[in-house]
């Protein structure tokens, strides 16, 4: 085990090369190439015994992924944002062929208007494709996360793929401390990947993803994987506890953040929470009683763990670094909808919206959610959905709105006419 | 499927010279139905993908093979032959892009294409493969599809690959050759199979293999193959009768006869047929 600087990005590789992938179809999308390019340098110095293959769309590039996880090798991608969106149809396709293999997300939001700074409207549009899902809030949990992913993909009782999501720019292009584990360590924590029944065998034909007729045997195609995904909580915690046994740190389904003493909560999912952490160790110490919760697995939805640690909570604020157009944030409506009708549960859940394309969250606007909520409480009702968005931001843009204007008019000879 | 498929035709005979040691990979077409849960009439693998990535599905399953042959977890004899079936609307259009790049990446695998000429699932919509003047379910004017089909062989060949051929399963001695050939190299093999469609150029079932013979004797379907750089006719109709007798048997050009002949169609349908044919007999 070494402890060095590493960018998400090389955490996500160096995840991938201690998994012992075999097969990496690749293709390049900002802020996530220096991933293919880490391991493709890797592959060609013979550090890595393993096969890149770069394919002309995310779409063919997750087929590929797909069917060579179903033959029975191990495999790694990684992607983001349009390129994801552009894979959608097999990001639910190969789902369904229930053919384990990980692939990095490299959260930005989506177009329009166009951007390269994140957000999760990308990842939370792949929410409901049979995809296990596991968000990262540091560089850390990203090469962990892949390790743990692996494990959970294979696993007998779930075999489903598992996105492990970061943040654009806030964790691909920001070094921080890793711990890099030593190979055999990792080798022992994810032994070689024994496909079983997944595979492509001459003499033992197999027809993989036929047609079905009537919704009889859909229904029983989308219910099992369904079951095989609800697995994956208890599983997530036996390969965490294994993973904690080897390399001492702990990775819970849910964090939990001094909730166990407070009276509100605030909910966020990936880097940005850890603005949320630092805002709830200042409000302690102005004595105000605030915790942080953070779902590491957001699929499958660990349910039953929000529920424990939301019990007897006053007042709870949602976070969401997502915009669901016409209702509010994502986030908030799950958590909504695992405490509803919950005796314990707390009687104020706000919603709030805020980081969209990479818009900070200053630590003001944690303790301003924080006030609100409390205001909310102490009114008993919970308020609709709040979009961070200051005043002086509106100036801002009002004022290049006006420059742009005032140079249009310069080069028409002072005409507003185009 | 539909009696006198043509396609099934085709891919029956092709299938016969492949046989199991194979897996299908599959995109969203007519032949899609043949794998229904849990039945299927293939003794070999299968994978449907979807319309566009069929040759991606065939990338990732050769390459892992390969892995595991390298490696030494499966034993040369449990090796298969990748093979990837899809109709002219995913060949021609959707899947262009996805095969043009397995191509370029020198893939090794064989691509069959069942060429019904329009989006035959969906009951016969234009697709890239139309020919000029037929009555499609979205070209019902009386002039029928304005556009020409496209050249996919052309296409195909120009990446250079290791073998492009056309076939017809009215022509069962020159389809199994140009098969057998195929199977025996290596790299990108692609062939294009006419699919004459009793549903959707509307014909009398049994017509299935006249109509194949004859879209060879007329020549509106030359019969070639693409190697080593080199082009073949492998069959010369040299004596050559006028396309309509091809086009009369059709329902999907019974206007071009009927309530009159529309003798500027017909005439530049037989004028790109000569042209095709004219220096090489």
């Amino acid at each position: 085990m070494k402890r060095t600087m590493l960018t998400g990005n090389s955490a996500a590789a160096w995840g991938a090369r201690l998994a012992g992938a075999e097969y990496v179809p690749a293709f390049p999308i900002t802020p996530q190439t220096e991933i293919i390019e880490t391991l493709a340098l890797w592959i060609d110095a013979e550090e890595m015994d393993c096969r890149m293959v770069t394919l002309e769309s995310e779409h063919s590039m997750i087929t590929a992924a797909g069917a060579a996880a179903a033959t029975g090798v191990r495999v790694f991608t990684a992607t983001s944002s349009q390129g994801l969106l552009y894979g959608m149809e097999m990001i639910y396709t190969v789902a369904g062929w229930r053919a384990p293999f990980v692939m990095v997300n490299v959260s930005r939001g989506l177009s329009s208007p166009i951007t390269l700074e994140p957000d999760h409207n990308d990842i939370l549009a792949a929410r409901d494709s049979g995809f296990l899902q596991i968000h990262c809030a540091t560089c850390q949990e990203v090469l962990d996360g892949i390790l743990i992913a692996y494990r959970l993909a294979e696993h007998e009782r779930v075999r489903l793929p598992v996105i492990v999501n970061m943040d654009g720019f806030h964790l691909s292009f920001t070094r921080e401390p890793v711990e890099i584990p030593d190979a055999d360590t990792a080798g022992r924590f994810l032994p070689q990947y024994d496909p079983e029944n997944i595979r492509f065998r001459a003499g033992a034909p197999v027809s993989e993803a036929v047609t079905v007729l009537g919704g009889t045997p859909y229904s029983y195609f989308r219910c099992e994987m369904h079951l095989a995904a609800l697995n994956a909580i208890a599983a997530f915690d036996e390969c965490a506890a294994d993973f904690a046994d080897l390399f001492g740190r702990r990775c819970e389904s849910v964090e939990s953040y001094r909730t166990d003493d407070a009276e509100l909560v605030f909910v966020m999912i990936g880097s940005f929470a850890t603005k949320a952490r630092a805002a709830v160790d200042s409000l302690r110490r102005a004595g105000i009683a605030v915790g942080l919760m953070r779902p590491l697995l957001l699929r499958p939805f660990p349910r039953d763990r929000i529920r424990q640690i939301l019990a007897g909570k006053k007042g709870v604020a949602v976070i969401d670094q997502n915009l669901s157009v016409g209702m509010g944030g994502v986030l908030h409506t799950e958590v909504a909808s695992a405490l509803y009708g919950v005796p314990d549960a707390p009687p104020v859940l706000n919603s709030f919206i805020g980081g969209l394309g990479g818009r900070d969250i200053c630590a003001e606007e944690f303790y301003e959610i924080a006030s609100v909520t409390g205001k909310a409480v102490a009114e008993g009702r919970s308020l609709p959905p709040r979009l961070l968005f200051t005043g002086q931001e509106l100036v801002e843009i009002r004022r290049l709105q006006a420059i742009a204007k005032a140079r249009r008019k310069n080069l028409n000879g002072g005409s507003n006419e185009r | 499927m539909c009696a006198g498929c043509g396609g099934l035709e085709a891919v029956k005979e092709i299938y016969d010279i492949i046989g199991e040691k194979s897996v299908f990979i599959n995109a969203a077409g007519c032949m899609t139905l043949l794998a229904v849960y849990p039945f299927t009439p293939f003794p070999g693998s299968w994978l449907y993908t979807a319309m566009a990535s069929a040759p991606a599905g065939a990338q990732g399953i050769r390459d892992a093979l390969d892995i595991l042959l390298e490696k030494g977890r499966i034993q040369p004899e449990e090796d298969l032959e990748t093979v990837v079936l899809t109709g002219d609307g995913a060949g021609y259009g959707i899947g262009l892009s996805a095969t043009s790049a397995a191509i370029d990446r020198n893939l090794d695998f064989l691509y069959i294409c069942y060429d019904n000429e329009g989006y035959g699932n969906t009951g016969q919509q234009t697709s890239a493969a139309t020919p000029y003047g037929a009555r499609t379910a979205t070209s019902k004017g009386p002039h029928g599809y304005p556009g020409h089909k496209k050249d996919l062989f052309a296409i195909w060949a120009a990446h250079r690959p290791a073998y492009v051929g056309t076939v017809a399963g009215a022509e069962p001695l020159d389809l199994a050759r140009k098969i057998g050939k195929a199977m025996e190299i290596s790299g990108p093999r692609l062939i294009i199979a006419l699919a004459p469609c009793p549903t959707g150029w509307d014909f009398d079932p049994r017509e299935t293999v006249a109509i194949g013979k004859l879209a060879v004797k007329t020549g509106i379907w030359p019969l070639k193959e693409y190697v080593d750089g080199k082009l073949t006719h492998t069959i010369i109709p040299r004596q050559r009768p006028p396309v309509e007798e091809y086009l009369k048997l059709q329902g999907r050009f019974a206007h071009l006869f009927e309530p009159e002949r529309n003798e500027d169609i017909l005439g530049e349908i037989q004028k790109r047929v000569d042209d095709y044919w004219e220096g090489i007999c």
